[in-house]
Formats: C-alpha cells, sequence, structure tokens
C-alpha cells in the first residue's frame, strides 16, 4: 500500500521541460515511476523523454487520468503551479522548488480551501525532496537507491538529513514504506499531523519517524496527535539544539520566534506526548530499531 | 531583511500612516542642520541600527538646543551600541535619524506578523504601548488583542476599527487609527513583510496619531519583485562572515566555536552542529552550501568559513544525492591544495559513490581526514579542534 504513491500512480511533471524538470524526470522514469507525462506551457502537443507534453494541468489530467504531480516550477511562478494543480483535480502534489514568497503559500492555502476536504488536494512541501514509496514510485529528488522497502514511514522537513536517516535505517536492515518531505518554510503544505494521519491508517506501515526541526508550531501539533489519535509508536529527532534564538539557520522556517519552538521545548513536549526521542541525529536508525523490536516481542 | 527605523517610517508614510517630521544624518553639523529644518524646541536623536531595546541602551537621546543635539550625534557616531537584542558585540551606528519632539498623551502597541500556525497575516495590539511584546504577553495577556485577515479578501475597516475601540480609543480618534492600522496592513501585503511593528504608536496631546517608532522585516523569497527593498539593505549591519557568504550564495551563520563546518542541506547541517556539541566541541558556523556541491562551491564554502580567525578544524559532511561523492572529494582536494588550508580538515562523505569519494581522498597525499558516519565525524573534529588549539597554545 505505503501513503500517496505507489507504482500504479499516474504521475505529472510540471515544468517538465526546464532543465532540472528534466533531470529529475529521466531519475524518477529511471526508478519506474509511473510517469504518464508533463506540463510546460507553450509546449504542449511536443514529446519530452517519450512522454507527452501538455499546456495545462487540466488537459494532462484529461488526457493520461494522472493522480499526482511534481512542481519544478521556479519561484516566481510555483505558487501559480500549486493552485493549478489543485484546480485540475490532481490529488496528491509535492512542490520541490525553493523560495517560495510567504505571501504566496498563504494564497495557496487559502485557494485550496475551496475545495471540499475529499476533493482537497494534499500538498507536501515547497522546499522539500519530494516523497518516496521505496521500490514502488519516487516523486523527488532523493538519490532512490538508499532507500530500502520496509515497513517504517518517515516525515522530514529536511532532504539530506531524511537521507541520512534511510542510510541509518538501511544499515540496520529496516526499510521505509514512505517516506514524504514536507519542506523547511514557514507555510507549507502538509503538515507532521496531517501526515502521521496518514500512517495511522496505512497497513504496511508499522512504526513512524519524524524528523523536524527549530521554528514553527507543526511538531507540537504532530506530538499531540500521536498522543491522542496514534496506536503506531512514533519516534522522533529535532535538529537545532544549539541554534541560538532569532536566527534562521538555512531554511525560511528554521528559526525560533517564540516558546515551544526551540529544539529542547519540542523534544520535551514530544517527550510528554509519549513520542521516543533520539538524542542525537546518529541514533536516528538505533532508536527506530528499539522500538520496532518491542513490537515484535 | 531587516531595515532600519527612518526607512520603515518612510515606507509606512507612504500608505498613510502619520510619522513625526524628522530627517537623516551622518555627522553632528547635518543632525544640528537637520533640527533647524525640522524646527522646535525639542529632538530626538535616535541612532539607526538593526536592533530594539535602543532606548535603554542609550541610543535614544532627547535634546532640547543645538548643543545638546552635537553632544549626542558625537557621542553616538561610531560608537557600537549594545542592547539587549544586538548580543554582546553589539552593532555600528553609522547614521542617526533626527526628529521633532512628540508631546505624548497614550501609547499602544501594533503589530502585524505572518503566523505559522493559522496561516495568515494577524494584527496584534495592545493599551500597553512601549512595552515589548513578551513583556506585554508575560504582565497582561489579556490587553493583547488579535485580528486575523482573511488573504482572499485583505483586511477589511471593521477589522482596524475593532482593534481601535478594543484600545478604548475616542469615537473623534477611531477614523484617524482605522487608517493607519490600514496603512500598516497594505504595506505589509504589497512590499511582502513578515513583520511590521509599531511601538509605539501614539494619540498626541494635540489629538494626532502618530507612528513614533517602526520596525520592518521582509521576506528573503519575495526580493526578487521587490528591487526597492533590496535596495535598502545595510551591510554595515550585519555579521561580516555572513555578508561575504550571502554575496556569494551560501546560507552561512556565524557562530561562537572554532570548528567551521561544510555541510550540504540545513537540516543536516543543523544536525550536524548538534552532533558536534554532543561530541564536546563548538561549531563556528552553520554553512548549507545547497543542492549542487559542484568543486566550485566547496571551494568557495572553504574561503567563507576560513575568514573566521578562530577556525580550528573544518569539518565538510555531504550526504551526496544528485551529486556524486567522487566529485565532492575532487572539490574538497582542489580547496585545500589551492588554499593552503592548515587546520586539519575531517571529511564525511555518504551516498551516491562514497567509495570512489573516500579513495580521492585517502590518495590526495594530503592531511585529511575521512569519517565514516557522522559521530564519527564530528568526535574527529572535536579531537583535531582540541589538538591544534593545544599547538597553538
Amino acid at each position: 500500500m505505503a501513503i500517496f504513491i505507489n507504482e500504479n500512480t499516474k504521475i505529472l511533471i510540471q515544468g517538465f521541460t526546464g532543465r532540472i524538470g528534466t533531470f529529475h524526470a529521466q531519475e524518477m522514469i529511471d526508478y519506474g515511476t509511473n510517469v504518464v507525462g508533463g506540463v510546460t506551457p507553450g509546449k504542449g502537443g511536443t514529446e519530452h523523454l517519450g512522454r507527452p507534453v501538455f499546456n495545462t494541468v487540466k488537459g494532462a489530467v484529461a488526457e493520461t487520468g494522472a493522480e499526482a504531480s511534481i512542481v519544478f516550477v521556479p519561484p516566481p511562478f510555483a505558487a501559480d503551479a500549486i493552485m493549478e494543480a489543485a484546480d485540475a483535480g490532481i490529488k496528491y502534489c509535492t512542490c520541490i522548488t525553493d523560495g517560495i514568497p510567504a505571501q504566496d503559500m498563504i494564497r495557496v492555502k487559502r485557494y485550496m480551501r475551496r475545495y471540499k476536504k475529499d476533493q482537497r488536494m494534499r500538498l507536501a512541501g515547497p522546499n522539500c525532496a519530494g516523497t518516496i514509496s521505496p521500490g514502488r514510485a519516487m516523486l523527488g529528488i532523493m538519490p532512490g537507491h538508499i532507500y530500502e522497502r520496509g515497513r517504517i514511514g518517515v516525515i522530514g522537513r529536511s532532504g539530506t538529513l531524511g537521507y541520512e536517516a534511510a542510510e541509518q535505517l538501511k544499515a540496520l536492515g529496516l526499510g521505509i514504506s514512505t517516506s514524504v518531505g514536507i519542506g523547511g518554510d514557514p507555510i507549507n503544505g502538509a503538515s507532521f499531523r496531517d501526515i502521521l494521519e496518514e500512517f495511522e491508517k496505512d497497513p504496511d506501515t508499522d512504526a513512524v519517524l519524524m524528523i523536524g526541526e527549530i521554528g514553527g508550531p507543526q511538531e507540537a501539533e504532530g506530538a499531540e496527535f500521536a498522543r491522542d489519535h496514534m496506536s503506531k509508536p512514533v519516534v522522533a529527532y529535532i535538529a537545532g539544539l544549539s541554534a541560538p534564538k532569532g536566527r534562521r539557520m538555512g531554511h525560511a522556517g528554521a528559526i525560533v520566534t517564540s516558546f515551544g519552538e526551540s529544539a529542547a521545548e519540542k523534544v520535551e513536549i514530544l517527550q510528554a506526548a509519549g513520542v521516543t526521542i533520539s538524542p542525537t541525529p546518529s541514533e536516528m536508525g538505533s532508536t527506530v530499531a528499539g522500538v520496532v523490536s518491542k513490537l515484535a516481542a | 531583511m531587516d531595515i532600519h527605523e527612518y526607512q520603515a517610517k518612510e515606507l509606512l508614510a507612504k500608505f498613510g500612516v502619520p510619522i513625526p517630521r524628522g530627517g537623516l544624518a551622518y555627522s553632528p553639523e547635518q543632525a544640528t542642520y537637520r533640527a533647524n529644518e525640522i524646527g522646535g524646541s525639542v529632538w530626538v536623536v535616535k541612532a539607526q541600527i538593526h536592533a530594539g531595546a535602543r532606548g535603554k541602551a542609550g541610543g535614544v537621546k532627547i535634546c532640547r538646543s543645538d548643543e545638546e543635539i552635537w553632544g549626542a550625534a558625537d557621542a553616538l557616531l561610531g560608537k557600537k551600541l549594545v542592547t539587549t537584542q544586538t548580543g554582546p558585540q553589539g552593532k555600528l551606528v553609522s547614521r542617526l535619524y533626527i526628529e521633532e519632539g512628540t508631546n505624548i498623551d497614550k501609547e499602544f502597541y501594533l503589530s502585524l506578523v505572518m503566523d505559522r500556525a493559522k496561516e495568515r497575516i494577524v494584527v496584534c495590539a495592545s493599551a500597553a504601548g512601549g512595552m515589548d511584546i513578551e513583556e506585554i504577553t508575560e504582565q497582561d495577556p489579556n490587553s493583547l488583542l488579535e485580528v486575523v485577515v482573511d488573504p482572499a479578501v485583505g483586511m477589511q475597516g471593521f477589522q482596524a476599527r475593532e482593534i481601535a475601540f478594543g484600545l478604548g480609543i475616542e469615537p473623534e480618534l477611531v477614523n484617524k487609527f482605522e487608517r493607519t492600522i490600514l496603512g500598516c496592513y497594505r504595506a505589509f501585503r504589497d512590499l511582502d513583510a513578515t513583520m511590521v511593528e509599531v511601538n509605539p504608536l501614539v494619540i498626541t496631546k494635540e489629538g494626532a496619531v502618530v507612528a513614533l517608532d517602526a520596525k520592518m522585516s521582509f521576506d528573503d523569497n519575495a526580493l526578487f519583485r521587490r528591487p526597492q527593498i533590496s535596495e535598502l539593505r545595510d551591510k554595515s549591519q550585519e555579521d561580516t562572515r555572513e555578508t561575504y557568504a550571502s554575496d556569494r550564495g551560501l546560507s552561512y551563520v556565524g557562530l561562537e566555536g572554532d570548528i567551521g563546518c561544510i555541510v550540504n542541506g540545513a537540516g543536516l547541517a543543523m544536525a550536524t552542529l548538534d552532533m558536534i556539541k554532543y561530541a564536546g566541541g563548538e561549531p563556528a558556523n552553520f554553512l548549507d552550501i545547497g543542492g549542487g556541491a559542484s568543486p566550485e562551491r566547496v571551494q568557495k564554502s572553504f574561503r567563507a568559513v576560513l575568514r573566521d580567525a578562530n577556525i580550528k578544524a573544518v569539518l565538510v559532511n555531504v550526504f551526496a544525492g544528485i551529486n556524486r561523492c567522487d566529485w565532492v572529494a575532487k572539490g574538497v582536494v582542489l580547496a585545500v591544495k589551492e588554499l593552503d588550508i592548515k587546520v586539519p580538515v575531517v571529511v564525511r562523505l555518504a551516498g551516491t559513490n562514497v567509495e570512489e569519494g573516500r579513495k580521492i581522498i585517502d590518495e590526495s597525499g594530503l592531511t585529511l581526514q575521512t569519517a565514516e558516519s557522522l559521530r564519527d565525524a564530528a568526535e574527529k573534529a572535536v579531537a583535531a579542534a582540541k589538538q591544534s588549539a593545544a599547538e597553538a597554545a
């Protein structure tokens, strides 16, 4: 099963013919992802990487039945591309683009609310590495080969820290059902809470690793959900314990502005909610392994 | 991006927010000249730095004569002002804002922020003007009024009036208040701000509404469409290490320690700093080299990190996805050779083509240490920094 994407999911690439879109589309196709086409306004009717190109997402959906999309559109136009996907009936969209203005994302989130919850597109990102269901489909820019197929769900803000987790899990013989990047921007699509909910429902996921960082309220919200609504164990690592207050650490969203947003406070909140903490970034894999071994017993 | 008070006021004034008359000065002569231009008998000399709490730190001086203005300007210019928000190193005062004195009757707090939980712009106000928001929420949280703006239609007049009446403003001043709040909102929206703070917003004894102080911050991601805001950047207010790196497209934050860090990805970079701390060391910086860890970017990163004189060791931690480790390794070898780096360098590579990458490092003939895991890398870097500090001593 996995969540959001599997081998059958029909995938569309927005920003298909650009340099970055082309490179990653090829990687995704080579991984075995079911890429059915792409969108580049003005290039409709042509073919790229052996797949049809469309002028609009609506046109692409009508023609191919695409259900999920990945956005490689540059920052000034990315919000527009996400809203176009939402309007065209795409069910799951991940946006890789880094550098989208926060007010554009506010408008995107507001726009998505036009649709009833059961028809509303799920957005992951922006500013993330994408989503991968190992061995089934890759909707992202990650190195697919470091991900082993398995039964751990992973949710993370950071791309490379997610790779770190995938490698640690693989070294311990643990695989991943789906890994979802939610991105490092202050206003983003799906939150930890939203993805935890999906993993709780997924019969192919036994436990979840959430990789958070300083800034924002979403880790605390995830903790509350884990405490009240999850039967599956959750492990968390929060990056930025050494980050000074008020300084932005790379990600636009990684800045401590109010109470509950520092790494130490988040760890405390998660612990109080019964989430198992990985004390260092080197122990994400072993902490998950410890939790999973207790499940088997 | 942050700007100065006088710049924020000029911007807000264009959106109909009333501000006191004032002018900029770079010298005591200009300061007195400005005061004479403005006229009146009381002036305020305000140090322009990118930090709050200037008043308590002596950065705001009330003057009643040319001599006092000259003296205040002379004392402030060229000084490093240390406030509770600047850190111990302080911020250099190179500009002064000379403003007419204001007869304050009542002071209010007004701010607009991007609320991450609500995913909206939120307008906050309090009758406890002059105090900062932390003090207000601590001492008198009930006094804080909040209005959430729907991005589909923007802030409405009734929302601004709700704030005005909520603050107990006299009916004849409510219109002025409404225009001021809506002006701040439009400035926030149209200029891609992330924060507008008017503290205090005052009612004068003459019955005027005036923004007596103003702070604005802007969304770096939106600067591509706000060239008029980019022009307001004052690099003298930034950490020189950070300016150097950001001018070269690197995401760098200067810290206090002695281990230089070069990492790809913001999350992994933060995790690397954490790991150094756990291993008993202190990181000198946060540095994310971004997605394309080309040999040139690796070299630029080494240059940026080594500008910090405190560096005792450098830790390179790259998890190659799209990049291949062999390519990154070549970049490291090239950088260490060309820059003639004297401090120990620890390299941890992971991901695509990791074996080839390690081989290049091992066979380079340079005294580079390789590490297998993040923990291993942090421990080696901490040990190396301690050793080179001991040798230097």
